[in-house]
């Protein structure tokens, strides 16, 4: 079974340096670690946002980053959907639109619109999807956020600390919410978090960071039997 | 109590009067301007009415003209990485600094068929630029483009870069990036500096004068005839249309800049 995500790059930023591998599978893998260890600069990598120093990364299978070979895939044709900490939306157009601007599989506007409304549906933010982020709570544009992700049939999500700045209630409403849509779009994600709690309860894998370091992997054992997803690594250092 | 009620009471109607008092005066004012003007535009119908609505022609092709290349090498100037960014700002800023009869020499030494600029321009594009509307037009976008050439590099420098790395990871092509996330985030500096720019191009007199020709029924602007006609009776009819176009444009432009979409 090919991998998510194959990843083995170094990258340096003043004092700081990220040298990290690992390769992922289906389900939802968690780069976990405290703030400063390198899991969003991992996670910017990955999307194309930054370049590594030397390094590969393969996006199922397809490489999309290969220094030695000078390969290079841009941001936008790496087919990824990506939520960030405050969501990011843009502030002048509506829930809808935003979704919509997200829609790779359809061409026409009223098809995205259809496409972009299904996806508000089934975060349960459709209610709210002509008001603009401005007038939505963190819970709320956070839904909308995780619809924008997914929406352009992504090959990988990425979800950058998405919960963080959320009250612990939402917290955790988003957390089930997150897992179910992972399970249900069986889109392989990787998930930022220096939440303790919030990777034992989303992760199928746990990547563990350290000063710029993976210091161990484990498999989260999940009692209804759909923690490890096929092919997922044997747990390794401290996690 | 019931003391400290009355003058709350009474401070109230107070107030109330000289708000009232405000707006009767206002009232005045603005119906005795409304009316001077309509009446100076209907008697002076001829001398009038021709330069203003050059003016009108004149400001908006310039203000658009000047909106939309001040736009693009705003971004140019924030988004590109090259060297010598500084330096073109302050060229293209040069309109601002030097005195307008030095811009109208310039101009004049590139449209004029009698240069070697100007003639080479005038047989490629079959059309001479100088002494006609397209002259008028061309001096008033001029001097309003760095103001809004500057606006638009400090207001898209200023939009975060998390946004557009967000619109790329959903696979927006860059001209998406920029048309749909950068400039409608940086529209309110954008707007500014077209409000200013609308504002400029309005009162452009002394490069209008030299590319133009202050030609009467043909170049001859707002601007230009108030000089002309300076010791005429017209010359109010003139000055509180100039004003009052001014207000009306800038308040347009500023809230076009504030709407929502």
């Amino acid at each position: 079974m090919t991998p998510a995500l194959e990843l083995a790059v170094a990258r340096q930023i003043g004092e700081f340096e990220l040298d990290v591998a690992f390769t992922l599978e289906s389900g939802m893998s968690v780069l976990f670690g405290p703030s400063g260890a390198g899991k969003s600069l991992t996670l910017a990598l990955i999307a194309g946002l930054i370049r590594p120093d030397v390094g590969t990364i393969a996006i199922n299978g397809h490489v999309v980053t290969d220094c030695a070979r000078r390969t290079y895939v841009t941001a936008q044709k790496r087919r990824i959907g990506m939520v960030f900490q405050d969501g990011l939306l843009l502030p002048h157009r509506s829930a809808l639109d935003n979704v919509a601007l997200a829609v790779r599989q359809a061409s026409g506007r009223r098809e995205r619109r259809a496409v972009a409304r299904s996806w508000l549906e089934r975060v349960g933010a459709v209610e709210f999807a002509d008001r603009r982020p401005g007038s939505l709570s963190g819970g709320q544009r956070q839904r909308v956020a995780l619809a924008r992700g997914l929406a352009g049939d992504p090959a990988l999500l990425l979800l950058d600390e998405p919960l963080s700045a959320l009250d612990s209630e939402v917290r955790h409403e988003l957390r089930k919410l997150i897992r179910g849509m992972i399970i249900s779009s069986r889109v392989p994600a990787v998930l930022v978090t220096h939440d303790a709690e919030e990777a034992e309860e989303l992760g199928d894998v746990i990547v563990a960071y350290n000063h710029g370091r993976v210091t161990g992997t484990r498999v989260v054992e999940r009692p209804e039997g759909r923690g490890a997803p096929p092919g997922a690594p044997e747990s390794t250092g401290q996690v | 109590m019931k003391r400290e009620r009355n003058t709350g009471q009474d401070l109230d109607n107070k107030q109330k009067a000289a708000v009232i008092l405000v707006v009767v005066l206002l009232g005045f004012g603005l119906g005795f301007g409304a009316a001077h003007l309509l009446a100076g535009y209907i008697a002076y119908w001829d001398i009038v009415s021709g330069p203003f609505l050059l003016s009108l022609r004149v400001t908006f092709a310039a203000g658009v003209i000047a909106g939309i290349v001040g736009t693009a090498s705003g971004y140019v100037l924030a988004k590109g990485r090259f060297p010598g960014r500084d330096l073109l700002e302050t060229i293209g800023s040069l309109p601002i600094i030097l005195p307008p009869t030095v811009v109208g020499y310039y101009l004049l030494e590139v449209l004029s068929p009698g240069t070697s600029a100007g003639g080479f321009l005038t047989r490629v594009t079959g059309h001479v630029f100088v002494y006609n509307t397209s002259g008028c037009i061309i001096a008033a976008a001029v001097a309003a483009y760095p103001f809004c050439l500057r606006a638009a590099r400090t207001a898209i420098e200023g939009v975060g870069p998390l946004f557009e790395q967000a619109a790329r990871t959903m696979g927006l092509p860059n001209w998406r990036v920029a048309l749909q996330v950068t400039l409608p985030l940086a529209r309110r500096g954008i707007a500014a500096g077209l409000t200013i720019g609308f504002a400029r191009a309005l009162g452009e007199y002394g490069a209008t004068l030299m590319v133009g020709g202050d030609i009467n029924g043909k170049t001859r602007t707002l601007s230009l005839a108030i000089l002309d006609s300076f010791t005429t009776p017209e010359r109010d009819t003139m000055l509180l249309i100039l004003v009052l176009v001014a207000i009306i444009a800038m308040t347009g432009v500023g809230l076009l800049g504030r709407s929502r979409a």
